[in-house]
């Protein structure tokens, strides 16, 4: 691409070689591996903290009420008081509790958390490791986030926090495999483990439309399945059962004060949206434009606009769906998510041999769709639900 | 270069084996498994090292990940927290001594044996796609033995944890 939006395209990477070539030859690669790091330290914990903002205005709006509005205009400069409230805060620890564990259980999280961005494609050539197997890696990593939660619960010799953390870590492996399988599906098609691979392979377009995979039958019950798992993953709601206030106090980070709060609470949103940043690359075309007419706008605008509604569902879905239950989390992942992630592998892969044409079209579409309404028909039987009744205290 | 090894591979190798020393010599059984996880760590960066990608994030996502967690799970659900023993090293640490130098000699012979007579080969480029291919191809058997052997373990997981029928009042 030429011509002044092709330049601010490549912005980002023109400067990372135009600061790298002000150091001698071999010190090169060291400090352009560095600027990116320093890239992303800088963009997600800043988008973290406009996440903050936006959740507790959104939430508010939900709830008919206004959300922060005292900071800055419109309460924006928030994040900046809970920074440095955090950071005055006072660290309590508890006397009994395990002082190396309970300290190394946030560090832990955080470093999985910002490793996991390294393979995350950005933009196009924004990438900072071009791994042969990159998706997973961050699968790899995500999965040692859980260990972390662990830590976190036990050493706080507490037993709320023992209880949400190991509700916590039930729930955590239940969804990762439906993770996997649902990730899975695109890397069948795709033919490669590497996220850049995953992308460019959806950047073609018919007509003005794009080949992201969400507009396929089995992309779409993939993205579905995909998502549902990873708000489970990240003990986002309506699966935040494990850090429910009305639960467990506040579940495995009980407790933790001051700085450490912020760091898990920094290690979680970060997580959420790293996997938000894997939804959109395996499913909904990771840079590219929706439209070919859009195509010349700079590929890493897209990425942040998508990161930004993926955000603002997230918030929405947080703001309007009832918490699910330990065992109603768990019949649904081992039950329902599950088979379907299973189901769509092999509707995937009947999608793959039965070549072009409308006819693959129908069958995956009829084939998903029964499955759907057949499984949900057969297990909301066993569940007994009726019209609703009311008790009132006598 | 100290003795042909990188200092990065001496220096991940040492704190493999701390760590599973530590696993060893801990008294508290969650840091002993919290230590293996660091051997389990130190593993995959030695895989990482060998360029073989795959192995080394598999070791991840299934040693830190899935083992590890067991391990801990295992560890809280047997046992009462806090209980640390009174004797770490055993009374009978001449024999343990003695075994432990017996199969570290055996492995010694194995691994000495193994390298090649004529000279350093050129390690050819295994990618994941070649892995793939290898599992559908050659090791299709193992595969599939392995699958039935997950299927049957899930199973049993079930069957164990299912809660038994209740008996009825009436019967004896």
């Amino acid at each position: 691409m030429n011509g002044i939006w092709g330049q601010l395209d490549q912005i980002f990477v023109t400067l990372q070689h135009w600061v790298a070539g002000l150091f001698p030859v071999w010190l090169q690669p060291v400090v352009a591996t560095l600027i990116a790091v320093v890239g992303i330290v800088a963009a997600f914990p800043g988008i973290f903290a406009l996440t903050t903002v936006l959740e507790r205005k959104g939430l508010g709006r939900i709830q008919n009420r206004i959300g922060p509005n005292r900071v800055g205009p419109l309460g924006l400069f928030q994040p900046i008081a809970d920074g440095i409230k955090s950071l005055t805060k006072e660290d309590i620890v508890p006397v009994s509790a395990d002082g190396l564990v309970h300290f190394l259980a946030p560090v832990l999280l955080v470093l999985a958390v910002f490793l996991g961005y390294a393979t995350l494609p950005v933009g196009r050539n924004m990438v900072l490791l071009n791994m042969d197997a990159g998706l997973f890696f961050f699968f790899a990593i995500g999965a040692s986030t859980e260990l972390s939660i662990f830590m976190a619960g036990w050493s706080s010799r507490n037993k709320y926090s023992l209880l949400g953390a190991m509700r916590a870590v039930a729930q955590m492996i239940s969804y990762e495999v439906p993770l996997l399988l649902s990730s899975v599906v695109v890397v069948m098609i795709t033919g490669s483990l590497s996220t850049v691979k995953i992308v460019e392979a959806q950047g073609g377009f018919t007509g003005i439309f794009p080949h992201w995979y969400v507009f396929t039958p089995w992309g779409f019950v993939g993205f579905v399945l995909f998502v549902t798992a990873a708000l489970a993953e990240t003990n986002r709601s309506p699966f935040d059962l494990p850090e429910g206030e009305s639960e467990l106090v506040a579940g495995y980070f009980t407790e933790y004060s001051g700085f450490k709060f912020a760091l898990f609470f920094l290690g979680e949103y970060l997580g959420m949206l790293s996997i938000a940043g894997f939804a959109i690359t395996l499913f909904l075309g990771g840079w590219g434009a929706p439209f070919s007419f859009l195509a010349f706008l700079p590929s890493w605008g897209w990425f942040f606009l998508k990161l930004l509604a993926g955000i603002g569902f997230f918030i929405w879905l947080r703001g309007t769906m009832p918490r699910l239950r330990q065992d109603q989390l768990m019949n649904f992942a081992w039950k329902f998510v599950l088979p379907m992630a299973l189901l769509n592998l092999v509707v995937a892969g009947a999608w793959r041999f039965m070549g072009d044409g409308w006819l693959r079209w129908v069958v995956s579409t009829a084939v998903l769709g029964g499955a759907y309404v057949l499984l949900g028909s057969v297990l909301m039987r066993r569940q007994g639900i009726g019209p609703r009744s009311y008790r009132y205290a006598e | 270069m100290i003795f042909g090894l990188t200092v990065a591979f001496v220096l991940v190798a040492m704190v493999t084996v701390a760590g599973a020393m530590g696993a060893a010599v801990m008294r508290n059984v969650v840091h002993c498994a919290l230590s293996l996880t660091v051997t389990f760590a130190g593993l995959a960066i030695l895989f990482l090292q060998l360029d073989a990608q795959f192995a080394g994030f598999a070791q991840v996502l299934v040693y830190v990940g899935a083992v590890a967690i067991l391990v801990v799970f295992a560890i809280l659900l047997t046992r009462g927290v806090g209980t640390s023993l009174i004797y770490v090293f055993s009374k009978q640490w001449t024999l343990g001594l003695g075994i432990a130098a017996a199969v570290f000699a055996l492995l010694g012979w194995a691994v000495l044996k193994s390298f090649p007579v004529s000279g350093p080969v050129a390690a050819s480029e295994v990618t994941v796609k070649d892995i793939g291919a290898a599992l559908m191809n050659q090791y299709v058997l193992p595969l599939e033995i392995t699958a039935v052997l997950l299927t049957v373990a899930m199973i049993g997981a079930v069957i164990v944890a299912m809660p038994e029928k209740k008996v009825k009042e009436g019967e004896q």
